[in-house]
């Protein structure tokens, strides 16, 4: 009986969640692929400026002499315009850097807006149930049952194109979503007992939902809210496509595919549709993948595909 | 020849920590129609022996030899794998609903396992599958055989999958925990299937299991395994009776059988180690009352004993008696001054209404009647078997869910017509300890934040006054106070229970209701934890409601005992006398079916 070599090693590295999340997060090469382009656009955006003063175009000003061939058409990508010019003689690249600017920011901000509102209305109805649940859940069906490109138009058509109203647009129509998801979340998490420990301690609801009850969905509010960026980022192009979101000349995404669809100009000039589309695919794709990453990263349970077993914790 | 060999099993099981070494160096062998029981603590692992022989571990690294029926399984392939599962290694689980599809009848389920393996038609099939069920003890058989699993009971489905497992007569039974979910009465019911079943077919049965008292009566060799290695291994009679092993001694002595109620448990010291690394020595040395200094520097030989048993110790004579047993007598507790009472609940009844506002569905009612008073400073044990309504009641008098009728007074206040301020100032009074440690810490908080709790929500202490308090109770409840900013996960269960009553003690209750509180942990470390229970209830005079399918455990902490079925107390007195001269039958019924274990040599 030959006994195995013994380890000589006896340290047992206790590693924290978030370095466990890290490792497991390192692993996934596509979501750090999407990682390092959604690093790169902010930067880009960021950088808008420092675009802008390298290339020495500015986003607005109409380049007729170089941006412009001799027939007043768009020049094609190459060394003075890296991303070619518009109809108009613009620097398509200055424009897409800005347009990121305004995709991101409302993206974010519309995402972390109707998490917030669906986090709040989700954790109320699934915690006190009832009549509550009944009238908040009732609600969500009917947001969600409004055609949302019908309800935008007449809205515009009211309070005219506005960053504030796309915001506002996109937050209602995409709350209902996280609030349904933490719902129901909810509802399994104040059956357990450390929330009925806490009740027979004599907690109030308040305190439960935030101290108890809430950091518990962080990893439902991290993935949900990562997943609902491109879901506003195509929404503002979908809305500034249609002339309903930022206003010309400010440049944004939507906005510029419009420009080119709009006089059939994109026969003659590709770069136009394909570069600002290309990024907008890929921008949007990065984050959902980015977002399934997380999910793998943060809780790795739900997922069967790889086989473990969880050693007992020294 | 054996029908199942395993030689020199070496299982790693790689995971995001690093690799888990889950079987060491484990040989062992069974015979054709012999019960072997293998025992241990949960992380052991006794189930990932059942698994590696099924072919189930496609990701660990496993060397040595498992041998059956002549062929060595590590080297056959998937397909021939697949051949030999079912048809002739056959498995139960522990969790019966789990196993069996909802979608189809047992009967379609049964005969698809006899048709996938053999050649014979749908009708001989459905022959085939009513003569096992009868077998197996399933009262007519052929209505039963178009039933769907939700229609049987937790007991009767358990028998339907002996029923599915031996219906090819298989040459080996691979039984993991099979009675772990079921309820005491007919946990010895299905042991005593699994016997009948290996002596009729002849059928090789391994049973694993944490219960030493389920083999004490059925096994005819049993293996006994801490942290992936062989500690002990032997006939049955020897190795439970006279155990060679620290650990197997230590096991038997930490069981509330084995002392008089009231007297304070032999716990094995510590927690189980690490299966991450493997130590240089033995694996028990850390825990070890006997240890010697060489035990945790070499691997500890392989020691044979007259008696036919085999143990990996650096021990040459049989493990002594951890402690001198106390002679076991009954009355050792002094008498506590019945003072006045701390709970009065008079016909208490309970229900759920219905199924929401709009159902029109009768209520079902959990609770029908039930009355009991405790003295302060005394312990009333409640016990009964699942859905019988021993959680929901623990938590109708902690005020969690209103009582439908009836009255609940503790200290003289009546709890139903309470306001918001009252209700507040009654969880000083009244606390809960929970099941399951597992889910009644919030895993997002610290514990230096979870026992402070109460604190923070009464308002009492804050600052350093709350860090120095939770400190203080960390240290009475034998936890650490270095650990404060852990996180739960990063804990045992035996020391998560430790947070959960630590918490509980904050306030300074009068009345404490323990829902189950050993019933998710392992023997040794359920003697810390009820130790532990004791020591508090002398030390600061609490009143305890203990709620426990466990008689022996019950027993153990209680002055008096409440025996409940189906929402009603059916026995209620002395504790002593509900145990040594029961009157209603299902006491005697609950009483004959608890294994107990074999005394340890001394303890009368």
């Amino acid at each position: 009986m030959t006994a195995p070599a013994t380890d000589t090693a006896p340290a047992v590295v206790q590693r924290g969640s978030f370095e466990l999340t890290l490792r497991r997060l390192l692993r996934d090469k596509a979501g750090l692929l999407a990682l390092a382009f959604i690093l790169l656009l902010v930067a880009f955006a960021l950088g808008a400026g420092v675009v802008e003063a390298w290339t020495g175009h500015s986003a607005f000003e109409q380049y007729r002499d170089t941006g412009l061939t001799p027939t007043g058409m768009p020049v094609g990508p190459g060394a003075e315009f890296l991303f070619g010019t518009d109809g108009l003689g613009r620097d398509v690249m200055v424009r897409l850097a800005y347009g990121a600017r305004t995709s991101l920011t409302i993206g974010l901000l519309a995402s972390v807006l109707a998490s917030f509102i669906g986090v709040s209305i989700g954790l109320v109805a699934g915690y006190f149930g009832g009549w509550a649940d009944i009238v908040l859940g009732r609600t969500m069906d009917l947001v969600m049952s409004i055609p949302v490109l019908l309800c935008a138009l007449a809205l515009v058509s009211v309070f005219g194109p506005s960053v504030i109203l796309s915001v506002a647009v996109i937050v209602f129509f995409s709350w209902t979503t996280i609030g349904r998801v933490i719902r129901g979340q909810v509802i399994s998490l104040r059956q357990r007992d450390f929330v009925q420990a806490s009740r027979s301690l004599g907690a109030g609801p308040f305190s439960i939902m935030i101290i108890d009850i809430l950091p518990n969905l962080s990893v439902p509010i991290i993935v949900y809210t990562t997943m609902m960026i491109p879901n506003g980022i195509v929404f503002e192009a979908t809305l500034s496509f249609l002339g309903l979101g930022i206003v010309p000349p400010a440049p944004s995404w939507g906005g510029m595919l419009a420009e080119a669809a709009s006089n059939s100009i994109y026969l003659v000039a590709w770069w136009l549709i394909m570069i600002p589309g290309a990024i907008l695919l890929i921008a949007t794709l990065s984050f959902n993948i980015l977002g399934d990453a997380l999910r793998d990263a943060l809780d790795p349970s739900g997922r069967p595909a790889r086989k473990r077993r969880k050693a007992s914790k020294p | 020849m054996a029908t199942l060999e395993a030689r020199n099993l070496n299982i790693a099981i790689p995971t995001g920590d690093g690799l888990v070494h889950a079987a060491q160096n484990v040989s062992f062998s069974v015979e054709a129609g012999e019960l072997f029981g293998i025992a241990g603590e949960s992380g052991s692992g006794k189930s990932v022996l059942a698994q590696a022989i099924l072919g189930l571990l496609p990701t660990a690294e496993i060397s040595g030899e498992i041998w059956f029926e002549g062929r060595d399984l590590l080297t056959l392939g998937s397909r021939d794998l697949q051949k030999l599962r079912g048809a002739h290694i056959a498995m139960i689980s522990q969790d019966p609903l789990s196993c069996l599809h909802p979608y189809y009848t047992i009967g379609s389920q049964i005969s698809e396992a006899i048709l996938t393996h053999k050649h014979i038609g749908k009708t001989a099939a459905k022959r085939e599958t009513i003569e096992v069920l009868a077998k197996v003890g399933i009262t007519e058989p052929a209505e039963r055989f178009s039933h769907y699993p939700h229609q049987f009971s937790g007991g009767m489905r358990q028998r339907v999958m002996i029923a599915m497992a031996v219906a090819l007569n298989p040459a080996l039974l691979i039984a993991d925990e099979p009675t772990t979910a079921l309820d005491v009465t007919v946990q010895a019911q299905i042991v005593e299937l699994l016997d009948t079943m290996r002596r009729e077919l002849g059928t090789a049965v391994v049973m694993i299991t944490h219960d030493l008292g389920l083999l004490a009566s059925v096994a005819d060799h049993v293996m006994v395994m801490y942290a992936g290695n062989r500690m002990e291994i032997g006939r049955r009679s020897a190795v439970l009776a006279a155990p060679a092993h620290p650990y197997t001694a230590g096991l038997l002595a930490s069981s509330p059988s084995n002392h008089a109620p009231g007297t304070p448990l032999t716990p094995i010291a510590g927690q189980p180690p690490s299966l991450l690394v493997r130590p240089g020595g033995c694996a028990f040395a850390p825990r070890c009352a006997q240890v010697m200094p060489i035990c945790s520097l070499e691997r500890p030989p392989e020691r044979a004993f007259a008696d036919g048993s085999h143990s990996i110790c650096w021990r040459e004579s049989k493990a002594p008696a951890p402690m001198a047993p106390v002679a076991r007598q009954t009355g050792t507790r002094a008498p506590v001054e019945a003072g006045a009472p701390i709970v009065t609940v008079r016909d208490l009844h309970f229900g759920y209404p219905s199924g929401g506002p709009f159902s029109k569905r009768p209520g079902v009612e959990i609770l029908k009647g039930i009355s009991l008073t405790l003295a302060r400073g005394r312990t009333l044990g409640i016990v009964g078997e699942s859905g019988c309504g021993k959680s929901t009641l623990a938590r109708v008098i902690a005020g969690l869910v209103p009582a439908s009728s009836g009255a609940i007074e503790i200290a003289g206040q009546n709890i139903a017509g309470l306001d918001a301020a009252q209700w507040h100032s009654l969880r000083k009074t009244v606390q809960l300890v929970f099941q399951d440690p597992f889910g009644s810490l919030n895993p997002r908080r610290r514990v230096g934040s979870i026992i402070g709790d109460p604190f923070r929500i009464h308002g009492v202490a804050s600052g350093a006054e709350r860090h120095q308090r939770v400190r203080d109770l960390m240290a009475t409840v034998g936890l650490n106070p270095e650990h404060y900013n852990r996180f739960p996960s990063e804990f045992s269960g035996g020391q998560r229970q430790r947070i959960g009553i630590a918490r509980a003690l904050a306030l300074n209750p009068s009345l404490i209701i323990y829902d189950e509180p050993v019933s998710a942990l392992d023997v040794s470390i359920q003697a810390q934890v009820l130790n532990l229970i004791r020591a508090l209830q002398e030390k600061l005079g609490l009143s305890y409601l203990f709620i426990s399918h466990d008689l022996a455990v019950v027993r153990h902490v209680s002055d008096e005992i409440a025996v409940m079925k189906e929402g009603r107390i059916v026995e209620m007195g002395d504790a002593d006398q509900i145990y040594t001269s029961p009157q209603h039958p299902y006491t005697k019924s609950l009483l004959a079916a608890s294994n107990p274990l074999p005394r340890l040599k001394g303890a009368s």
